[in-house]
């Protein structure tokens, strides 16, 4: 098996160098052979897809077969691991993850390749940005982290064991999700480069562009939250973000993809930040790459981090042919990056995109500096320090603040203008509205005089109303106009407001889940929580809970051994749940892991661990948190995805502009 | 109202705000559990976890424990803020403080965020002011866009329209 899988990955690196040759000197020497080369180039494109997809079905075949001669398989599984997370194997380490990472960028390849008649000649740019890529990322896995080394010495009859914190069913399908996130940014990528390199005529690639670099950023929010819920439903510690260099590395790429989804409106709908566009989506892919060398060159100590290796100097030097080869293709061809309208006031939504943009990238750039941070003190001063959630926290909370005042004018500013009346006349209700919220949560006992964290949460609070008011009063105001020239009912008016423009109000859904999720993040201002040791009968109080211990036990099986506790919930005289919170000693890897127990409701989660037994009583030692507000979290996510698919949709009706003969272009979507 | 009364309006309003948010941020709870609870979030439990002193639910982790009884003994010794976070740097090292502190080369940390966020403002309105003061770059014959009441006219009329 192992020599099947390195054969695999020599030939994919052969056909990937070879699409990449062939289709450069295609598009260099533009004759008519050059369209038959071009097209070999497209086809070994293709097949490397099939290829690299062998080499990863071997890695899966061998870990379902317990092969423990390949090195691989000995360190991240074992004879007794569940079927689901032995398929997990594959992106459980270091060499694994890569050749994940490899299939997903050819998968992406092969989708390509297969529409290139969308545009020939922008997609065969693109096969080749992609191809490239791709190079690095087979060489990587053929000569610095090869993913079927075999074993020195006698086999072992057993392996090490998946990572017991890794043993979970969410870590089945969150690494997927994040890493179709991190390696779709790829795809929008190759269109900038290629659209640069070609000086593509018209604003069609930024089409195509946009509706990819969507699809991504859904994976890579899907990703990111499955990830914050892992880490809630398994760590532990009773939060969902810890603001981990890991976790560090999956924002940044997502806070400069957010930014580019909104400024690309502004390219599509009257020409302009052309340059800042392409410096986006240039960054976006760089911090991807930037993200996966982090957590694999040991640069930064991290739970999450794979074993520090010397592939972190490959990633460096990837990432410096990355940014010449963007700067050189922009010094040559920047005058074709030359805005076609003029900015004509502060109070437009021209305005409001670029202070979106601003602060999207000021919040990327203070991740990024925290981050790095700690190696910067450490070359200067050399003293390490940490830079921990309290410095991201009073940073970034303010930034999100503004964002969301953003958020709540943004959609009610017209393009190029906007009289005070106008805005007046709009805005008078949402903050009306957020006012009053303010005045009912102080009244009805929020005291954001007592601590900083309070009057955060206040503000939160009041500018989700607002803008959650602004949602509404475009869906409503949009509706009454359909419901008017229809006669249908304004639910249905806004249903089909919906369908005619799907990207609008797809986007403002988006809005909409995200003032959901900041809600939840509101909440953790008024996290609770205790520990005690308890015995049969003890009881302990949190919040408008009484626990009481039932029981505590032990329990065996082949993966691992468990202890847990048996907890009666008490709200008042009435028992309203029984939780088992437990700890596993899984037995291959010789690691604990504790496995919380949780009860969720909209208003909180009563969220309990098991932190192990007291040595000397024999008694377990139970840690208690109240956590308002969380489930609105993954309510919001789910909100965002649905809205984030609905702008995917065409347009049901779009809408004819009737322009001069000489301007007359495609249908446009009416709005934004 | 004449354009130097709104400035004067619009500091003051900026003056106020600024006023309540340094009454907030000083103001805070006093007690000892208080106390522990907020030092205890400001520092890192050192096992290697990678976690806030008082997050830290490492099983079997040898340093939280003594660490969170240490933290308990200085709070009740009525040892200030300072004190309690400069005996725990002197005995665990600089990296058991969870946030850089706001001195020396650390200050770096805190200003660099805030300074890009400045920087962007006055970029933007850099950008604003050169983008409103250059021609357009439109092809010849192509109709020009609408100014000034031209544009108004429009506008009512597109809102009587659609009311949008």
């Amino acid at each position: 098996m192992p020599q099947i899988g390195s054969f695999a990955l020599l030939l994919a690196l052969a056909l990937t160098v070879y699409s990449f040759l062939a289709g450069l000197f295609a598009l260099l020497l533009n004759s008519q052979q050059s369209g038959r080369l071009g097209e070999t180039a497209r086809r070994a494109g293709i097949a490397s897809f099939a290829v690299v997809f062998l080499a990863a079905l071997v890695l899966v075949i061998s870990a379902f077969g317990n092969d423990f001669s390949i090195a691989y398989i000995y360190h991240h599984s074992n004879r007794d691991l569940p079927g689901p997370y032995k398929f997990a194997t594959l992106w459980s380490g270091q060499e694994g993850s890569l050749l994940f990472w490899s299939l997903l960028l050819s998968a992406y390849g092969l989708v390509l390749r297969l529409r290139h008649k969308t545009d020939m000649k922008l997609f065969a740019y693109s096969s080749v940005v992609i191809a490239a890529v791709q190079t690095f990322f087979l060489l990587l896995l053929n000569f610095a982290a090869h993913p079927f080394a075999v074993m020195q010495g006698s086999f072992a009859a057993d392996g090490a064991g998946l990572n017991p914190l890794l043993q979970y069913p969410e870590m089945v399908i969150h690494p997927p999700m994040l890493y179709l996130g991190y390696v779709g940014f790829t795809v929008p990528f190759a269109f900038a480069v290629g659209a640069l390199a070609m000086r593509y005529p018209g604003e069609k690639w930024i089409h195509i562009t946009r509706r990819w670099t969507m699809v991504t950023w859904g994976f890579l929010t899907c990703g990111i939250f499955l990830g914050a819920h892992w880490a809630y439903s398994v760590l532990g510690w009773g939060g969902y973000w810890g603001w981990d260099p890991v976790e560090n590395a999956s924002l940044m790429p997502w806070l400069t993809g957010t930014a580019f989804l909104h400024s690309v409106m502004m390219q599509e709908k009257r020409g302009m930040l052309k340059t800042w566009n392409i410096w986006l989506i240039f960054s976006t892919f760089m911090l991807s790459i930037f993200g996966t060398m982090l957590t694999r060159s040991g640069l930064v100590s991290s739970v999450h981090a794979f074993a520090q290796s010397s592939i972190g100097d490959w990633f460096v030097g990837f990432l410096i042919i990355i940014f010449s080869t963007c700067l050189l293709l922009y010094v040559k061809n920047h005058a074709h990056l030359r805005s076609e309208h003029k900015l004509e006031s502060l109070v437009s939504r021209e305005s409001s995109f670029l202070f979106n943009n601003l602060l999207l990238l000021v919040a990327c750039f203070t991740v990024l500096w925290g981050t790095l941070f700690p190696k910067i003190s450490e070359w200067v001063n050399g003293t390490k320090v940490t830079v921990g959630a309290p410095f991201f926290n009073r940073v970034n909370i303010p930034v999100a603040l503004c964002l969301l005042l953003l958020t709540a004018v943004g959609p009610l500013l017209a393009w190029r203008r906007t009289s005070l009346a106008s805005l007046r006349r709009n805005f008078t209700i949402p903050a009306v509205g957020a006012l009053l919220t303010g005045i009912l949560l102080i009244a009805f006992g929020m005291k954001p005089w007592q601590d900083e964290s309070y009057f955060y949460s206040l503000m939160t609070i009041m500018l989700s109303v607002m803008v959650a008011l602004t949602v509404i009063s475009e869906f409503v105001r949009g509706g009454r106009v359909i419901a008017r020239h229809t006669g249908q009912n304004l639910l249905a008016s806004i249903i089909h407001l919906g369908h005619r423009n799907t990207r609008r109000y797809g986007g403002y859904i988006v809005h909409f889940g995200v003032i959901v999720i900041m809600i939840g993040f509101a909440g953790a201002a008024f996290n609770q929580d205790k520990e005690q040791e308890m015995g049969f009968g003890d009881k302990m109080n949190i919040g408008k809970y009484t626990l009481v211990c039932k029981s505590y036990t032990q329990d065996d099986n082949p993966n691992y051994g468990s202890e847990w506790a048996v907890m009666d919930i008490f709200r008042g005289d009435k028992q309203i749940a029984t939780l088992t919170p437990e700890r596993r000693f899984y037995k291959a890897s010789q690691q604990t892991s504790t496995i919380p127990a949780m009860r969720t409701t909209v208003a909180e989660d009563l969220y309990v661990v098991y932190e192990g037994q007291n040595q000397d009583t024999g008694r377990p030692v139970i840690k208690v948190h109240v956590n308002p507000l969380v489930m609105w979290i993954w309510v919001g996510v789910w909100i965002m995805l649905v809205g984030t698919v609905l702008a995917l949709i065409p347009n049901a009706v779009p809408m004819q502009v009737t322009a001069p003969a000489r301007l007359r272009a495609e249908p446009m979507s009416a709005g934004d | 109202m004449s354009k130097l009364q709104h400035t004067k309006l619009l500091l003051q309003f900026l003056s106020a705000i600024v006023v309540v948010v340094a009454l907030f941020a000083t103001l805070g709870a006093g007690d000892d559990s208080a106390r522990v609870s907020d030092l205890g979030h400001r520092m890192m439990c050192v096992c290697g976890c990678n976690q806030i002193l008082l997050e830290c639910n490492h099983v079997g982790c040898t340093y939280s424990d003594r660490m969170r009884g240490e933290l308990v003994a200085a709070v009740e010794r009525g040892d200030n803020d300072d004190l309690t976070l400069q005996w725990f740097v002197q005995k665990y090292g600089t990296a058991v403080i969870a946030a850089p502190t706001n001195t020396g080369f650390n200050r770096i940390a805190w200003i660099t965020p805030y300074a890009a966020l400045i920087l962007g403002i006055f970029g933007v309105i850099v950008i604003v002011r050169h983008w409103r003061s250059r021609p357009l770059l439109l092809p010849a014959g192509a109709v020009l866009p609408a100014h000034g009441e031209e544009l108004e006219r429009f506008r009512h009329q597109a809102q009587k329209d659609t009311e949008l």
